[in-house]
């Protein structure tokens, strides 16, 4: 039990409590989100629920819970993106630039086992670049695979593609157990494609125009299927990229979901003309936060949409939203010398959250459906910010926060739409009015905003704004918080002592995630 | 008649060493580099040298 209690300081969240006790059997079926979009174990089957439950980036909850890890082993490419220097970190494919550290595949090894000593939540691998995992003959990629299989064999493993490569390696990606693999995928029309890939190798020869973007279509279509056929659950990523591929977003959303994609993810466009992209130096913009949550909510119903993507970089280390990456760099590993990989502390970790969970999805269901009882269906849903370091509870301060989750709340319930990346308001004691600024814009859609703690002088500035900042539920659950908060919302809106926010939107940090663990 | 690689502009991805058909491409002292003994320019095994093809960068140019 020891262990537990140091996870629970790992993740700040003080003791975890007995989840509250079950409520009285649902009576009303699903009048919920529980049953769509929240990836709970029941709008899954059970060998699925089984692949995706403790992995971060495929079950929404699981994030809570659980970190992965990307090891970047694969610099080379095979493709061209505009949204991407190679000589830059990329932040929209997850790709650090050539000054970050690349890693052998043994070396890569030994960060894994060095980091699976410090973080039991760790329970994925991943390779996501910094080029193409698959590019050059997947060779480093598949050489750490192989070489971790061996030592941890407990871990997950997951590989992020483009999917020019990926027909050629599916047989190689089922033999070595790879449950998950994403694919990026931003159009399925090479018209469209045009505009985003200057050009691809492929066959010996590099292709241009519609070629090229018509080749990686039918490649990208074909790996897909075979994945899906042999049962491997498949991402799909899109980078949603306004005037260029915005509307066709949807179309993508159809092609994947009818041939067996699991989730797909659509993430905003980061464009920066710093980072020396073409769509940076053409002054491509990226999408606003409504604008992106708008796409996300029309494609919703069609294949289930993952909006907890961090587009977290290659070389990502910890829970999602944190990156503890430089605390393993090559020089403090090599210095760490042999480590033994110990997977006692993981699974104690393991079976906690599991006994966790059972209690957490009866509690959600009960505060929904006394929510759905007193206030009715018509008041609209409202966003709500909140600032967490995991574990499903409001446990940051807001000027600790470099991240708030977006909940969607309203008579159906609850729900996780998004995140937005802020800067640390508070570093090293003082507030920073430039910061709160930029808080303030990332978040200006929501109606309140939920802290463990909150100082009196941003709280001034939120209520100015309109948001309204709230520390009642410090160190509670988030959903029934969020509950909570609606239904009083509901009733002062009923009797006229507040307006309803409409029509606000928010702005979408660019520059790449590097916030560090405070 | 060989290809050089401008090590200023080469980011170091390596994905020109995986497609050379003579292992004239290898890493050595921090940078890519092709062994102009061994290139043939991929003449007589494709249509266009290979790693200028890949080359994200383009820096694989003639020697
Ligand atoms: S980049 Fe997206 S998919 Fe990959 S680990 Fe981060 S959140 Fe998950
Ligand atoms: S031109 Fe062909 S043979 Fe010469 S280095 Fe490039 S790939 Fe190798
Ligand atoms: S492909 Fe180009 S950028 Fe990559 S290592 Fe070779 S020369 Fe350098």
């Amino acid at each position: 039990m020891a262990n537990v209690i140091s996870l629970d300081s790992i993740l700040g969240v003080g003791e975890l409590k007995a989840p509250a006790e079950a409520p009285p059997a649902a009576a009303s079926g699903c009048a919920s989100s529980s049953c769509g979009s929240s990836d709970g174990p029941a709008d899954m089957a059970p060998e699925v629920w089984e692949k995706v439950k403790n992995h971060p980036c495929y079950s929404e909850e699981a994030h809570h819970y659980f970190a992965r890890m990307h090891v970047a082993v694969a610099p080379a490419c095979n493709i061209q993106c505009n949204y991407c220097n190679r000589k830059y970190d990329c932040s929209n494919e997850s790709r650090p630039g050539v000054v970050s550290e690349k890693l052998t595949p043994d070396q890569a090894l030994r960060k894994i086992m060095a980091v699976a000593k410090e973080i039991p939540q760790l329970s994925v691998i991943g390779i996501a670049g910094p080029g193409d995992s698959l590019a050059a003959g997947g060779k480093n990629t598949f050489k750490t695979f192989e070489m971790l299989a061996k030592k941890a064999p407990d871990l997950k493993l997951c590989l992020s593609t483009n999917g020019l490569a990926l027909p050629d390696h599916v047989d190689t990606i089922a033999n070595y157990n790879i449950d998950h693999v994403t694919i990026t995928i931003n159009m399925v029309d090479p018209e469209v494609g045009q505009h985003i890939y200057p050009w691809i190798f492929h066959d010996h020869k590099r292709w241009t125009g519609l070629d090229a973007a018509k080749i990686l279509h039918e490649r990208q279509m074909l790996g897909l299927e075979m994945l899906t056929s042999r049962g491997i659950l498949v991402k799909v990523n899109s980078v949603m990229i306004p005037g260029i591929n915005d509307e066709h977003l949807m179309d993508v959303n159809k092609a994947v979901k009818s041939r067996g994609a699991f989730l797909h993810n659509i993430m905003p466009l980061i464009s920066d003309p710093a980072h020396g992209t073409h769509f940076g130096l053409t002054g491509q913009r990226g999408p606003t936060a409504q604008e992106l949550k708008v796409l996300q909510d029309q494609c919703e119903g069609g294949a289930k949409l993952m909006r907890h993507c961090r587009q977290c970089r290659a070389d990502a280390v910890g829970l999602l939203g944190e990156d503890r990456g430089s605390e393993f760099t090559i020089d403090q590993i090599e210095a760490m010398g042999e480590v033994e990989y110990d997977q006692e502390a993981a699974r104690t970790y393991r079976e906690h959250v599991e006994g966790e969970r059972a209690g957490r999805h009866a509690a959600k269901a009960a505060a929904q459906a006394d929510v759905a009882e007193t206030i009715g269906t018509d008041v609209q849903p409202i966003l709500i910010a909140v600032a967490t370091k995991g574990g499903e509870r409001i446990n940051e301060h807001f000027g600790h926060a470099k991240e708030f989750q977006i909940y969607e709340v309203g008579p159906k319930g609850a729900k996780f739409v998004g995140h937005r990346r802020v800067d640390q308001y508070c570093e090293g004691g003082s507030g920073d009015e430039d910061a709160l600024g930029g808080v303030l814009s990332a978040i200006n859609d929501c109606t309140a905003v939920f802290v463990a703690k909150i100082g009196g002088c941003p709280s001034q500035n939120l209520k100015d704004a309109g948001i309204e900042p709230v520390d009642r539920f410090a160190f509670e659950y988030i959903e029934e918080s969020a509950l909570t908060y609606f239904k009083d919302y509901a009733e002062r809106l009923g009797q006229g002592a507040i307006n309803a926010r409409e029509g606000q939107d928010a702005v979408i940090r660019t520059g790449a995630f590097t916030a560090l663990r405070a | 008649m060989a290809y050089k690689i401008k090590a200023s502009d080469c980011t170091a991805c390596g994905a020109c060493e995986a497609e050379c058909p003579n292992n004239a491409i290898s890493f050595k002292k921090g940078a890519y580099a092709i062994n102009a003994d061994l290139c043939t320019e991929c003449k007589g095994q494709f249509s266009s040298p290979q790693c200028a093809s890949v080359c994200p960068a383009d820096c694989c140019v003639p020697a």
